[in-house]
């Protein structure tokens, strides 16, 4: 069945040459599409849709894609991608805070900026698909379900954290909503997304089950100068996993600018060459990235394979609350600022009658009074106790292996106290 | 039927009884032994030489000259194989046994495994359960773990262990600490296997022992087989296991050849073997090594000496118990390793009985490893950076002067 994806021109031109310094932002566009102007309809030319690596234009799809209303959302939608990016972005403030006054500790790395990627695909996903991060995991975690009261208690260290105090920041796990980490290496946490569409085809293919569930991997345009990031593009391409590799080009990596790193800075073209559709989608724009979004998860739930999609986004905040965040232009931080996928949100609902001030400034006080008690259930959580320090090495604990007097480790009382030798 | 998990005791056992003479059948069953009797009874031949005068049986009364009647009374029926077929063997069971267990690695499907042991498992479990993975070890370690906390349980070969040094992020980072800082909400049921170790002039990189260098990650085990027996045994075991462990074979035992039980066992993960009970001192090794112990030993008995071999078997933890046990019964110990002198196997064993055993020790541990030089290719140069049997003699009289 041939995909909407059609080779195209793509949105940048092919720059043989770059500017010496920064990356230049494609032309503004409107805030959102189908809302001031008129698109032509494109006729699909199905032979070259059918060629094995499409190479595609965001502004294609939704063009084929615009129904006759011109919106792309209904009104729940929008209040529910509108929360979810209020949550986002209040959540990562009040870390900003907490850090500051002492409640969370070593390397925090916030989202700021960054919302409508994770809404913009986590929102269409089902509970039983997995999402793979990387440190900067907060608000993935949040749009798929886990608690902000599991994530700060994480964050405080406390034992009513999802992963128990245990994982901290960069390491946000939920078994319950499939979020599988929260990686602190860049690159690492691409192969277990793999996995986990393995699983997902294996489960269809060998054990016979019903399983459409697609992976959707996050990480930025510093790790797509790593090789597990290409090993990962070949074996899900090779054995058409349904996956989505999602790339947040926030074109820094800590200091290191994108262009300073990548010889050819177009993350979507790599996609083509493994044999997969590559898409660069304004990340500012929430309904832009659910739009590609969409499209890339109905293709591998139909097992037609992976996609890479390349967000252009961009984080407000220093790359962790320890970064200066100096060497980026002020200039570059303000034109990114008035992007601000929220604002731009509001914007549009409220233009298109979807939803009024009043409504949004309710939901923007719910997340508040979230996230307040959030911080309030965290700092009345208890911190582990010394038990729990042996607890979770090894699903079996066996694995610690017999003592000298003939008995398991595990089975000696000092070690669910935490205190034992092992 | 139900497997029966045979302890290190059992395993000799069972080696014994396949280098054995059928004739001269010891006449218990291992199954009905009570544990007692079970320990400490058994001698293996050392390698594969069965001559009548190695073999030495401490009860002797109970020798059964029939074949015929002594088979009747053992309940176990054995079939002969070579040591790679005995871990195809265990994973083809294991495999039948849950369609979740699954094989990944460089030519394990339709090449049947560059040392036979996958051979014909992808012709009958199909090319997704037996998966030919491109040349990326970090990435299809890295796949099979996500395949892991998502609910298989993967056997990830590496074609030689040595190439697993490139899935080193992976196995130390992810298998082994996710359970951790997920706060045990996912298992990463692994088994991590390939071969190892000093070959037939192989040259210094597919000449690793890696061994020395995972031990120190949290969260994972490790075990050496060194016969068919144990091969099938910890296979099972391992798979079986909700633990990531990493399975150690040798490249230069993947030909031996002994009977092993027809009926499903496996092998604790966590136990030492007992090879050859002794009075005077302890030799504690593992994989390859067990065989140039087992040489010295022929040597050695000739010279009126009576050493105590263990095949340490579990790695990662150390079987502190059965160790633990010979020490306090010899009191001197020698310690056979393949791995490197610093920072191997034996580097950290010798720490763990210093530390657990110092006041039974009449001398201080002996470690025998390999020279810390990467391995030559010349022949002669090769032999030299191994322990050799006659090395292992001369520390044993050097330890029991």
């Amino acid at each position: 069945m041939a995909t909407a994806f059609s080779p195209t021109i793509p949105l940048h031109e092919n720059r043989t040459s770059l500017p010496a310094t920064r990356l230049v932002p494609p032309p503004p566009s409107s805030a959102f599409l189908g809302s001031t102007r008129s698109l032509p309809i494109r006729r699909l030319n199905h032979a070259l849709a059918a060629r094995r690596s499409p190479v595609v234009a965001v502004q294609e799809i939704v063009k084929e894609k615009k129904p006759t209303n011109s919106l792309l959302i209904t009104k729940e939608e929008g209040l529910v991608l509108y929360e979810d990016m209020i949550l986002g972005r209040s959540f990562e403030d009040m870390c900003a805070q907490m850090y500051y006054r002492g409640k969370m500790f070593g390397f925090v790395h916030l989202y700021n900026g960054q919302e409508a990627v994770s809404t913009g695909f986590i929102k269409l996903l089902t509970q039983s698909d997995s999402v793979v991060s990387t440190y900067r995991d907060h608000v993935h975690a949040l749009s798929k379900g886990v608690s902000a009261r599991a994530v700060m208690s994480e964050l405080f260290g406390k034992v009513t954290g999802c992963c128990r105090g245990q994982g901290g920041s960069m390491h946000m796990f939920s078994k319950e909503h499939n979020v599988l980490g929260g990686f602190a290496f860049i690159g690492e946490g691409i192969p277990v997304a793999t996995g986990a569409a393995f699983t997902s085809k294996y489960k269809r293919e060998v054990l016979k089950q019903d399983c459409d569930d697609v992976t959707v991997a996050f990480f930025g345009d510093g790790t797509c100068n790593n090789g597990q990031f290409y090993e990962c593009l070949n074996m899900a391409a090779l054995y058409k996993l349904p996956i989505i590799f999602v790339v947040e080009n926030n074109l820094w990596a800590i200091g290191m600018s994108h262009l300073r790193s990548t010889s050819d800075p177009e993350i979507w073209k790599k996609g083509p060459a493994f044999g997969m559709p590559g898409v660069h989608v304004d990340g500012m724009d929430v309904l832009k990235v659910r739009e590609v979004a969409k499209e890339a998860v109905t293709r591998a739930r139909r097992g037609e394979g992976p996609t890479l999609v390349e967000c252009e986004t961009y984080r407000f905040r220093g790359h962790s609350l320890a970064d200066p965040d100096e060497l980026r232009d002020a200039a570059e931080k303000a034109k990114y600022a008035a992007r601000d996928p929220i604002t731009a949100l509001k914007k549009y609902l409220i233009e298109n009658k979807l939803a009024n001030e009043a409504e949004l400034k309710s939901i923007e006080k719910k997340i508040d009074e979230l996230v307040e008690e959030a911080v309030e259930f965290a700092d009345a959580s208890p911190q582990p106790g010394r038990s729990q320090l042996l607890e979770n090495v090894f699903a079996d604990p066996k694995g610690f292996g017999i003592g000298p007097d003939g008995r398991y480790r595990c089975e000696d009382p000092k070690f669910t106290e935490g205190t034992a030798q092992v | 039927m139900a497997a029966r998990i045979h302890g290190g005791a059992g395993a000799g056992a069972a080696t014994a009884l396949s280098t054995f003479n059928p004739k001269k059948l010891v006449a218990p069953s291992r199954t009905n032994l009570p544990a007692i009797t079970r320990s400490k009874r058994y001698i293996v031949a050392s390698g594969s030489d069965a001559s009548n005068k190695s073999l030495r049986v401490r009860h002797s009364q109970k020798l059964i000259a029939n074949a015929a009647v002594a088979v009747c009374l053992l309940s176990l029926i054995l079939h002969e194989l070579l040591l790679f077929e005995a871990l195809q063997e265990g994973l083809e069971e294991e495999m039948d046994r849950d369609p979740h267990v699954c094989v990944m690695g460089e030519d394990v499907g339709h090449y049947g495994g560059s040392y036979k042991v996958t051979k014909g498992l992808a012709d009958k479990f199909g090319d997704l359960r037996v998966l030919d993975t491109p040349i990326c070890e970090n990435a299809f370690t890295g796949m099979g773990i996500g395949a892991a906390m998502t609910g298989l349980r993967p056997v990830i070969e590496g074609m030689n262990m040595g190439f697993l040094l490139l899935a080193f992020n992976q196995i130390s980072n992810n298998c082994g600490m996710l359970h951790y800082t997920s706060g045990g909400q996912f298992t990463i049921p692994v088994v991590i296997r390939g071969p190892g170790g000093v070959g037939r002039q192989l040259g210094a990189e597919h000449s690793q022992r890696l061994e020395s260098y995972f031990q120190s990650i949290p969260g994972i085990q490790m075990v050496a087989c060194s016969t068919p027996y144990n091969a099938k045994g910890l296979m099972k075991a391992a798979i079986r296991s909700e633990n990531p462990v990493i399975l150690f074979e040798h490249v230069l035992l993947y030909n031996l050849k002994e009977k092993i039980p027809d009926e499903e066992y496996i092998c604790n993960l966590e136990e030492a073997e007992m090879v050859r009970p002794g009075e005077h001192i302890t030799i504690l090794t593992y994989s390859r090594m067990r065989y140039h112990v087992m040489q010295a030993a022929k040597t050695l008995v000739n010279k009126g000496y009576d050493p105590e071999v263990i095949d340490i078997r579990s790695l990662k933890p150390f079987d502190l118990y059965t160790i633990g046990n010979s020490v306090k019964k010899t009191h001197r110990v020698l310690i056979v390793e393949e791995c490197m002198r610093t920072g191997g196997i034996g580097a950290s064993l010798t720490a763990a009985i210093n530390e657990n055993f110092h006041d039974y020790l009449d001398a201080p541990v002996m470690c025998l490893s390999s020279q810390d030089v990467p391995t030559p290719y010349a022949g002669t140069l090769e032999e030299w950076t191994v322990v050799q049997p006659a090395q292992i003699v001369t520390a044993v009289e050097q330890l029991c002067q």
